[in-house]
């Protein structure tokens, strides 16, 4: 980490990987790997592999509010080891409080520093959100409140990544009552293109991916409606989910000891949000491609959706009918209102034939009497 | 009983409902029932077992298929029944829905003192639907359009054809799939009590009114009184005032 203001040329990530002891053989397969991951075809390795051997380190800088860094967790974690050594450790160590070594002053100034010298070049990557309520005293770091770090540090920034759900919807911090008043960065900072990468953490890879082609491609990545990358979020954790055959098999796992869970049957029945969650856990997977949640047998709660901590429960397909009472899902208000209207229409049915008697035996006597009239 | 007054009427019958009218209702109401069927069983599969491998079956698939096609037909018939609201004849015309005058709002009221509150009074005579009715059916429009976005826009990330591809800003209106969900779901309780009430209503008119309420969406036709007929049509002699 260099603190001199005069903007030297920065070693390219070829470079700091050499450096840092590695092949070129694991260079090209991190950059295969890389590839694959953020959707790009064959044919693009060369270009991946090209931009990182010839353009210079682009400076990041990585702020943390309220969160629980699991992001970053997930992201030094990454199935290649390139993507730690070289992506977080050696190049975007301009400032991030969990693993710089630096701290105090220095840590600040470092952060300063960044900022003047790269002005307009840097990405700034945003971890957790940021509470504005009671101007904004719940988060403070150095004596300024979070929404001042992160409006400086957005000022000269050239993109902003939203890490995790807490940077692009808010997560539970913002869950109801939200006390502090956490607010996701997008809703705070207009102008500049943020990229959202939501997920309770995201995958490694997809972080890893993310950084890779503003890298390669000197521009965002293209994003869905809500603002986040398409290469990762334009599919349902269902859609590649490898227990969907069950699910349209229509074969379930009812409880959790069941003999259903034993086969490895879909979880839809125990809440499981898949269906209704845009991320890449199906194709991607953790921890080195070992697993994911429906894999160990644990319904998917949908973590990188907007809302998910109030939008449902974690074990169940109906969710709680707000103002109802915390039991009540829509099907309970529904049966109870069938229920009242079923007995409203009975006291009308028997009020009809109390104060229209007139009229209904009117019709009958009419009806009766052509009846008489009739021969035969 | 006999030795009472009675006056045996003369009826008149009038054609209310055209016969695409008809089609409208019971296509609907067939695609409404499938609809809500499939929608439960969706929501909450029943339990089944099976010896057979997972890949052999496809009963959850079937049940989704059901809904989506029972999904379009409902569409396209609301889109076939909003035209019909302009090319229909007048009890069919979209005016009997949408409150335009305080005539409207006044019979709505009528109909509420007579037909729900039960007070004493005279009848109202509505040979299409009453202003109440109306206002129902325009309030169960907004909840066909309330279903067709949130369920297209499930549907959009599904769907290969490019109709159900427009709805795919729905759910990013919601912040997500999560909540389009719920509301699919809420709403078709609306669906649930609107056809109890519906059916009840129906059988209460056909009961007090004497004049074929029930049958006409059968055969398109009901009876008025010929007196009633005289009232109502004494300003235009001439029977053939549309159509």
């Amino acid at each position: 980490m260099s603190n001199e203001l005069v903007p030297t040329q920065q070693p390219t990530y070829y470079e700091e990987v050499q450096r840092k002891g590695y092949s070129r053989r694991d260079f090209l397969q991190f950059v295969s790997m890389m590839t694959a991951f953020i959707g790009l075809e064959n044919s693009a390795i060369g270009q991946v592999a090209k931009a990182l051997e010839t353009k210079p380190r682009v400076p990041v800088i990585w702020l943390h509010f309220q969160e629980c860094t699991c992001c970053s967790e997930s992201f030094i974690r990454s199935s290649h080891p390139i993507v730690a050594d070289i992506l977080l450790d050696k190049i975007s160590l301009d400032y991030t409080e969990t693993l710089m070594a630096a701290a105090g002053f220095q840590a600040e100034e470092a952060m300063q520093n960044t900022m003047k010298k790269y002005k307009g070049e840097y990405i700034l990557c945003v971890e957790g959100s940021v509470p504005v309520g009671a101007d904004g005293v719940y988060c403070m770091i150095g004596g300024k409140t979070s929404m001042q770090i992160l409006q400086e540090a957005a000022d000269g920034a050239k993109a902003i990544i939203a890490w995790g759900s807490c940077a692009s919807n808010g997560c539970v911090q913002s869950a109801k009552p939200n006390p502090t008043q956490a607010t996701p960065i997008h809703k705070l900072i207009k102008g500049k293109p943020v990229i959202k990468v939501p997920g309770c953490p995201p995958i490694g890879e997809v972080m890893a991916g993310v950084i890779v082609h503003l890298v390669t491609f000197d521009r965002i990545p293209e994003l869905d409606r809500m603002g986040r990358p398409k290469a990762f979020y334009s599919k349902r954790v269902h859609d590649t989910c490898y227990r969907r055959p069950f699910y349209d098999a229509g074969l379930y796992v009812e409880s959790f000891d069941d003999e259903n869970a034993k086969k490895g049957y879909c979880l839809y029945k125990v809440g499981c949000k898949g269906p209704s969650t845009y991320n890449a856990c199906g194709v991607t997977k953790w921890n080195n491609g070992t697993s994911f949640p429906i894999q160990s047998g644990h319904p998917c709660i949908g973590c990188s959706e907007e809302n998910f901590w109030d939008n449902g429960r974690l074990y169940e397909r109906g969710s709680s009918f707000a103002g109802f009472g915390i039991e009540a899902d829509a099907d309970t208000v529904g049966k109870v209102a069938l229920g009242v209207t079923a007995a409203a229409l009975a006291g009308h049915a028997v009020m009809t034939n109390i104060r229209k008697s007139k009229l209904i035996h009117e019709l009958e006597d009419e009806g009766k009497q052509s009846e008489h009239e009739l021969k035969s | 009983m006999k030795t009472k007054y009675l006056h045996v009427h003369r009826l008149r019958r009038v054609y209310v409902w055209e016969l695409p009218v008809r089609y409208y209702h019971w296509l609907n109401a067939l695609a409404i029932i499938a609809l809500i069927i499939t929608g439960f069983l969706i929501a909450d599969p029943l339990a089944l077992q099976s010896k057979q491998e997972a890949t052999m079956r496809f009963t959850m698939g079937w049940v989704r298929f059901i809904h989506f096609v029972a999904a379009y037909i409902f569409f396209f018939n609301f889109l076939f029944r909003l035209y019909w609201g302009f090319v229909g004849n007048k009890y069919a015309n979209w005016k009997q829905f949408i409150p335009t005058s305080k005539k409207f709002f006044k019979e709505m009221w009528y109909v509420f003192k007579i037909d729900i509150l039960m007070m004493k009074g005279k009848e109202h005579i509505s040979i299409g639907h009453n202003a109440m009715a109306g206002f129902i059916y325009f309030l169960t429009f907004w909840a066909f359009l309330i279903q067709c976005l949130t369920g297209f826009g499930l549907y959009a990330v599904m769907g290969t054809w490019w109709l159900p591809k427009m709805f795919a800003w729905v759910p990013a209106l919601f912040g997500g799939d999560i909540l389009t969900r719920q509301i699919h779901h809420w709403a078709m309780w609306f669906f649930i009590l609107f056809a109890v009430i519906h059916v009840y209503l129906v059988f209460y008119h056909d009961y007090v009114e004497g004049r074929g309420e029930m049958s006409s969406m059968g055969g398109g036709w009901k009876f008025i009184e010929e007196e009633v007929f005289q009232n109502e049509e004494h300003h235009t002699p001439n029977t053939d005032t549309k159509k």
